[in-house]
């Protein structure tokens, strides 16, 4: 093992009423690749954002060693002097400017006073070759699709000499392909002398890519393994404190014949941008049936959920949508509700949950008129509701008071659940209902799904996981361009089969 | 010392909801002491309370359109405007005051369902909209008021909205000088406020939530009453209510009402928190955003016959910078400019606080050029605070 990068010592730090991380210390030696594991909730995040300087020096306690030195951050620019760069989750260019404006963003190219553009472009087409993206630089990042983004994103932290990159779910919202490519890429990097600490989730990754892998749980440390001595059990093990024999609960044969939804020769144009979004799409779900939708991103399987769940975003559709037997037109998102359809949002911070306000509110919101009287809104009522959904559902909160930005992304996920729950729906579509969530969260969810279809509901689970399509649902869809483009049941599927149709 | 503690702790905590009340206090100690306690007497305390009403209920409106992520920039010559149409129903068309008044509200209604169509239905940005809007009703009113110049009201009815106090109780001999009706209703305020407030705490203990340490919460209770007796007693020893007071209260308590306890007061800030999840949740986004324009025009129809009414009459300046006066006293008052965040009560102190440093600049002889700097001051100390405490509240 080469000498230590990184020493982060008996780190400490404390939110009001948690204790984020408890005395956590972190070693990531010179030109590793070291992925740091756990569950939402386990302090990983926090520990990278004290990384970077995004907690300044002084809000909590302990040391970081960087490059043999004692380092005091006092903000992001500090730790990417000392040669230190984050790229988190939700990418943070500039959608309008182009990929050079956006690599030397903040760190202009200077002629004197001056930007020096041709210096500026030659040099983002360097960086460009060292994270093989074969672009024009001069396209905007809003033409890109997020796998590119991310490379950009990467290309600009090298451009500032980065020495430790630090990457937070990098593959969390890209398809296989992207994802095999950043990992390549992850390894090439290595070979260049760059340090790199990976957060994620989906363990075949870590166990794939990883030199060193360390498990947070809790907000301590758990463990630090070698490469040779790990296998995704032992991770899970180690993430949750148990031994969790099977990722996906037992599922019985709860699959009726009536069908509950279906839509027929329906498709869909967006105004705004003058394209054909969805064509000829035929589907049905029946009652107590989980039906996956798989496919690429940007396929189209949000845009259908959308279209079928009161076309918010005011599309041209064509076509005919029947719910349990009637036709129907919905004008607005409440129309599907009030005919039994609930809607769980891909995006669950950008158009899911309110962040500034706290759980009870969230949890009512789709359904307030339930618990009103009068147009009066009955506070207890709403406390106890919500305290319902909180035990049944597992929501890890000291109180329905927490807003629900201080909460990890599993419980805010529970949340959303919770309300739509709320509105008793028959049919639920679960768009991405895992994505960004830990093993312990997941598996809750899928016993909450499990636990629903017994109960009579009926089940559409958009995924990009595919074990997770093959581990839950009951028949499959393979959208591709906007289009159905194969159906199976699930005993027939593979892998395989489902990337063929998806990439057709 | 252990109380001590507490106190900062629970003081540091909610720095944020006190605040605003304790800058309020400060201002009016700091005028009490520099004018020698004119500041403070019954008669500019009235007078103050009657020139805050017309900036106040604007505030109201405006906070709810900031809450929604919107501005409405018109509502200050639409106010004006509005208030040229009731002097002229009253005084050309002969119409009473008690038509003419709803008359002006339609109208107001009316005026911001305009701009709620270009917002929600057109999709033009609330800033550009509403600046058509100011240049529009400025010129409508230079329009009717062209020909007469000013237009004189004689209703007396309408003109006591403006100047007028609430009766007395007749044939009470007891405490003479004294407004006793005005001191009952304040002793009715106490008394609700103190049962209103331990009924909620005994709620929230029921439920585990967090409440604050037994002492804080008696001597908040305490300060409050203090707050509201004191006031009452500073009016009862004038005239008593006026009734503007009475129309700023009336609404105040409307607009609690509903942004607070109500399914629509939810939708509101729900649309505000995030416009594209309350959609999602069923929350018709474009009907949340007619109803919060619609209510701004109305309140810019108060507005203006508070205005008229107090001034007798409707000029051709009057409307004038209100519309910032009332997004300056939403801000103070902690309405968050990102959205989804603000009370309407804290509105109402904003604006008090905005009228508090007018009048005491006033009576301390200082001169309008250097009244408009110290506003822009206390405006920007008081954002800085509101970004500052953020999070820690």
């Amino acid at each position: 093992m080469n000498a230590p990068i990184l020493e982060m010592k008996n780190i400490t730090k404390e939110f009001p009423g948690v204790k984020a991380l408890s005395n956590v210390s972190f070693q990531v030696a010179q030109g590793e690749i070291h992925c740091l594991v756990g569950e939402n909730g386990a302090g990983k995040s926090t520990l990278m954002k004290i990384l970077s300087g995004v907690y300044s020096h002084g809000n909590y306690t302990g040391d970081i060693l960087f490059n043999g030195q004692v380092q005091n951050f006092f903000g992001i620019s500090d730790s990417e002097k000392a040669g230190i760069a984050i790229i988190y989750q939700e990418l943070a260019l500039v959608p309008e400017m182009t990929v050079y404006e956006n690599i030397f963003l903040g760190n202009e190219v200077r002629n004197g006073f001056l930007v020096d553009w041709n210096e500026t472009v030659k040099k983002a087409g360097e960086m460009l070759k060292k994270v093989k993206l074969d672009i024009n630089p001069a396209l905007k990042v809003r033409e890109l699709g997020v796998g590119k983004q991310q490379l950009v994103e990467i290309a600009k932290a090298l451009s500032k000499n980065v020495k430790l990159l630090i990457l937070d779910e990098p593959t969390s919202s890209l398809n296989e392909t992207d994802s095999e490519n950043l990992l390549k890429l992850l390894r090439d990097l290595k070979e260049q002398g760059v340090t790199c600490i990976m957060i994620s989730h989906k363990l075949k990754e870590v166990i794939k890519i990883a030199d060193t892998v360390t498990v947070l749980r809790d907000g301590e440390t758990i463990c630090t393994l070698r490469a040779d001595e790990i296998s995704e059990n032992m991770l899970i093990k180690h993430m949750v404190g148990r031994e969790i024999n099977n990722i996906y609960p037992k599922r019985e044969k709860t699959v009726s014949q009536e069908i509950v939804l279906e839509v027929k020769n329906w498709s869909a144009t967006n105004p705004s941008l003058g394209r054909t979004i969805l064509k000829d799409i035929n589907f049905n779900l029946k009652k107590g049936e989980i039906v996956g939708l798989a496919g690429l991103i940007g396929s189209g399987r949000t845009e259908l959920a959308l279209s079928i769940f009161g076309n918010p975003d005011e599309y041209q559709l064509s076509g005919d949508l029947y719910v349990k037997g009637k036709k129907q037109h919905f004008a607005h998102p409440r129309d599907a509700i009030n005919a039994g359809v609930a809607y769980v949002t891909e995006d669950r911070k950008g158009d899911g949950l309110i962040l500034i306000q706290d759980v009870k509110q969230n949890i009512s919101l789709a359904n307030l008129r339930q618990i009103a009287d009068r147009g009066v809104v009955n506070n207890n009522a709403e406390v106890k509701v919500a305290n319902e959904y909180k035990s049944s559902l597992n929501i890890k909160t000291p109180s329905v008071e927490q807003l629900v930005s201080n909460l990890s992304g599993g419980n805010q996920q529970k949340v959303a659940l919770g309300k739509w729950l709320f509105v008793s729906p028959e049919i639920l579509i679960l768009d991405e209902p895992t994505r960004g969530i830990d093993v312990g969260a997941k598996y809750e969810i899928y016993t909450i799904m499990t636990d629903l279809v017994k109960q009579g509901m009926s089940i559409i689970m958009i995924s990009s996981e595919l074990s997770e399509i093959l581990g839950m649902s009951d028949r499959v869809y393979i959208v591709a361009s906007g289009k159905i483009a194969g159906e199976m049941a699930t005993a027939e599927a593979t892998q395989e089969k489902i990337m063929r149709l998806a990439t057709n | 010392m252990n109380f001590f503690n507490t106190a900062r702790k629970v003081l540091q905590q909610n720095i944020r909801e006190y605040g605003m009340y304790i800058a309020l206090f400060v201002i009016m100690a700091i005028f009490t002491v520099t004018t020698k306690g004119t500041f403070i007497s019954s008669r500019n305390i009235v007078n103050l309370v009657n020139q805050t009403g017309y900036i106040a209920v604007l505030a109201v409106g405006m906070t709810l359109v900031i809450v929604i992520r919107h501005i409405d920039l018109s509502v200050g010559f639409l106010g004006g405007f509005l208030g040229a149409v009731a002097a002229i129903a009253m005084s050309q068309w002969n119409l009473p005051a008690y038509l003419a008044v709803p008359l002006t509200l339609a109208l107001g209604i009316l005026a911001g369902t305009i701009i709620a169509f270009l917002v929600a239905q057109m999709k033009i940005p609330a800033f550009v909209a509403t600046l058509a809007g100011w240049l529009i009703y400025r010129g409508a009113i230079l329009v009717v008021t062209e020909s007469t110049g000013t237009i004189v009201i004689s209703d007396p009815t309408f003109n006591a909205i403006g100047n007028g106090f609430i009766p007395d109780i007749p044939g009470l001999t007891i405490l003479p000088g004294i407004h006793k009706l005005t001191l009952i209703f304040g002793v009715l305020a106490i008394i609700f406020l103190v049962f209103s407030e331990i009924n909620s705490r005994k709620k929230k203990q029921a439920y585990n939530f967090e409440v604050l340490p037994t002492e804080m919460f008696i001597i908040k209770l305490v300060f409050m009453s203090a707050l509201i007796g004191g006031i009452t007693w500073l009016l009862a020893g004038y005239q008593g209510l006026s009734w503007t007071a009475v129309v700023v209260l009336v609404v105040t308590i409307i607009y609690h009402f509903i942004t607070t306890q109500t399914v629509l007061g939810r939708h509101i800030y729900a649309v505000g928190g995030n416009p594209e999840a309350a959609e999602l949740s069923g929350i018709n986004v474009k009907r949340i955003t007619y109803i919060v324009f619609g209510s701004m025009g109305m309140l810019a129809g108060l507005s203006g016959i508070l205005f008229a009414s107090r001034l007798q009459s409707a000029t051709t300046t009057a409307g004038g910078l209100w519309e910032l006066d009332a997004i300056a006293a939403a801000f103070i008052g902690g309405v968050s400019p990102a959205g989804g965040i603000g009370k309407v009560a804290g509105s109402i102190i904003g604006a008090l606080v905005m009228l508090s440093l007018t009048s005491g600049m006033n009576l301390m002889g200082i001169g309008i050029s250097y009244q408009y700097i110290a506003r822009g001051a206390v405006l920007a100390a008081a954002v800085i605070f509101d970004v500052k405490t953020r999070g820690k509240g």
